[in-house]
């Protein structure tokens, strides 16, 4: 269990994370989503004692995670699978750090195995590929077989093989019943990954829901296909439906596909197609960060959200 | 690369690990350093360039003395100090033990690694005293063992004209020791700066400032400024813990290490308070 309290940090005059609170509990992968720069690095940072706040709280097992004695048994993190002494061998990386917690040096032989690296265990780790890197934060993480597990946006780097495998990796550690806190800015990713989602911008809290609720509440759209595309148009209009056009086909918000279907009954109007569209994570996030009022003062859409992270 | 069977689950911690609840960190601490220090290569080729300098250099300068011997006049050849010598070769020696201090620790803040350490031990001060106490036992054995050697060698290329001395001449033992204890305080000092700085370059430019440019600018002075002044620098406090010959310009033995001690201690106690205040 990780629980933040009024968390916030400042560089400086700028406010990376603002009063946020939230709390991941164990038995689900708790999905950490926001634009690059919205604090997700640096609220990881804050949870693992590497940086101090300026303000609140945040524990760990209802400690701060500076309390503790031997923390990878607590607490395994995934920070930046880069940061690695080029020189180093891969098993001598992971034994270092096992020894500084009691680790046994049998440990780390099987967590390499488990990530799928044993091969190149004697490599020096420079010349990994960034997934092999991934691979090897990710062993680093489990040697303390921790029931807390956070992944600062650990499919960077991964083939498709990789993330399929790291997918499955996070629903098992959750189903063990483990706390499974994975940051990504990748919705489509945290779509497939996550069943609850804290979502920032900016360092505030924006949404801190399941996942399932979170898409309903973006709503849902029904797409039709009708030879006389123009004329059910205006009929859907007249009954309170928003409408966009587009590709010879008709997006409309605000009926549901029964009552679109009843009304090209009523004026003989044939139907193409009827589907009721699910929004996307994509389209959830931007409904939510439009009902943000930290968002009401810039354009922050699409293409360039935020200022690079500062540090 | 082929990943691994998804199904292979980790086993439980408790059968693989011991796991004292409470009592010491820093064993676990000087465990986990000396894994890192003998795990990168920068590690062997530093310690073997402070060996090869010193005993190297060491005996090039005594064989250049020996050839010369002859020619020289009665005043160099009385004040000819035979240890110190042999042993001048740390003064090169001080930089490859003195970036491997450095590298210590700024390697790991360069690359980030420094964040796994604090991560898999928050209580950062005995990372650093793990860190001092490796680092500063191994800079010690192979500091003594080079300047030993380097004695042994120089004495004999120094036989050849009868100059040489021996160790149980009158404060030899004490020079020699005091010049592998001068290698290891040169090492610990460069931990100390990187540990300030966070950078590899920084730190050891810091570093050779202070043991070679400083003397240099300390004798730019008027006297009796230059001599004051130098006496205190960590250079010449190690020259007064290497020479047998008794200086005015430096401190007594006794004194030099002394000083140098508060040197460190001074500047691992700003370390100490920077790594627990700092945002890693």
């Amino acid at each position: 269990m990780i629980e933040a309290q009024g968390l916030t940090k400042r560089y400086g005059t700028t406010v990376a994370v603002n009063d946020l609170s939230f709390t991941v509990v164990p038995g689900r992968v708790t999905g950490f989503l926001g634009p690059n720069g919205a604090g997700k690095s640096t609220t990881m940072r804050l949870v693992l004692g590497l940086d101090a706040p300026s303000g609140g709280s945040v524990t760990v097992d209802g400690r701060p995670y500076r309390k503790h004695h031997y923390p990878m048994h607590e607490v395994g993190a995934l920070l930046d699978a880069q940061a690695l002494h080029p020189g180093r061998r891969a098993v001598d990386h992971l034994f270092a750090l096992a020894q500084s917690n009691g680790i046994g040096r049998r440990r780390v032989d099987e967590v390499l195995g488990f990530v799928g690296l044993s091969e190149v265990a004697r490599r020096r780790v420079g010349p990994f590929s960034l997934g092999m890197k991934q691979r090897l934060g990710v062993a680093a993480a489990m040697l303390g077989d921790p029931p807390i597990l956070l992944f600062d946006e650990p499919v960077t780097g991964l083939d498709p093989e990789g993330i399929v495998w790291i997918r499955n990796l996070f629903h098992r550690l959750a189903a063990e019943g483990r706390t499974v806190f994975v940051s990504s800015h990748l919705m489509s990713e945290m779509a497939l990954t996550a069943q609850h989602l804290i979502v920032i911008g900016r360092g505030s809290l924006i949404a801190d829901d399941s996942m399932d609720h979170i898409l309903a509440a973006a709503g849902t759209s029904v797409l039709v296909r009708s030879p006389r595309l123009d004329e059910l148009g205006r009929l859907v209009s007249n009954a309170g439906g928003t409408t966009t056009s587009q590709d010879g086909a008709l997006t409309v918000a605000g009926l549901s596909a029964e009552q679109i279907g009843d009304l090209a009954a009523l004026h003989s109007i044939a139907l193409h197609e009827l589907s009721p569209q699910q929004a996307s994570l994509e389209e959830a996030f931007f409904e939510l960060t439009e009902e943000s009022v930290e968002y009401h003062g810039a354009d922050t859409r699409a293409d360039h959200p935020y200022p690079e992270e500062q540090r | 690369m082929t990943p691994q069977a998804t199904s292979a689950a980790p086993t439980p911690a408790a059968a693989v690990t011991s796991r004292p609840s409470h009592g010491s960190l820093l064993p676990a601490a000087m465990r986990s350093e000396w894994t890192k220090l003998r795990s990168v290569r920068s590690t062997v080729w530093s310690l073997v360039a402070t060996f090869a300098i010193t005993v190297g250099l060491g005996s090039l300068l005594c064989f250049a003395f020996v050839s010369r011997y002859d020619h020289l006049d009665v005043r160099e050849r009385l004040t000819f100090d035979a240890t110190a010598q042999s042993l001048r070769g740390l003064f090169l020696a001080q930089l490859a033990i003195g970036v491997l201090g450095v590298l210590i620790i700024s390697s790991e803040y360069t690359t980030g690694l420094i964040r796994s350490t604090f991560a898999s031990m928050p209580q950062r001060r005995t990372v650093l005293a793990g860190k001092v106490i490796v680092f500063g036992v191994v800079a010690a054995v192979v500091g003594t063992a080079s300047v030993f050697v380097a004695f042994f060698t120089g004495q004999a290329i120094l036989q050849s004209k009868h100059i040489n001395v021996s160790l149980g001449d009158p404060h030899v033992l004490r020079a020699v020791f005091g010049a592998g204890a001068y290698l290891a305080i040169v090492g610990l000092l460069g931990l100390a700066l990187a540990t300030i700085f966070r950078r590899t370059a920084g730190a050891i430019a810091t570093l050779f400032g202070l043991v070679l440019v400083f003397p240099l600018l300390a004798r730019a002075l008027p006297s009796p400024w230059n001599t004051n002044i130098s006496k205190y620098l960590p250079s010449q406090l190690g020259a007064a813990m290497f020479s047998v010959r008794t200086d005015s310009d430096l401190l007594s033995p006794g004194v030099a290490l002394i000083v140098v001690i508060a040197w460190l201690a001074a500047a691992f106690t700003l370390a100490t308070i920077l790594i627990s205040r700092r945002d890693a």
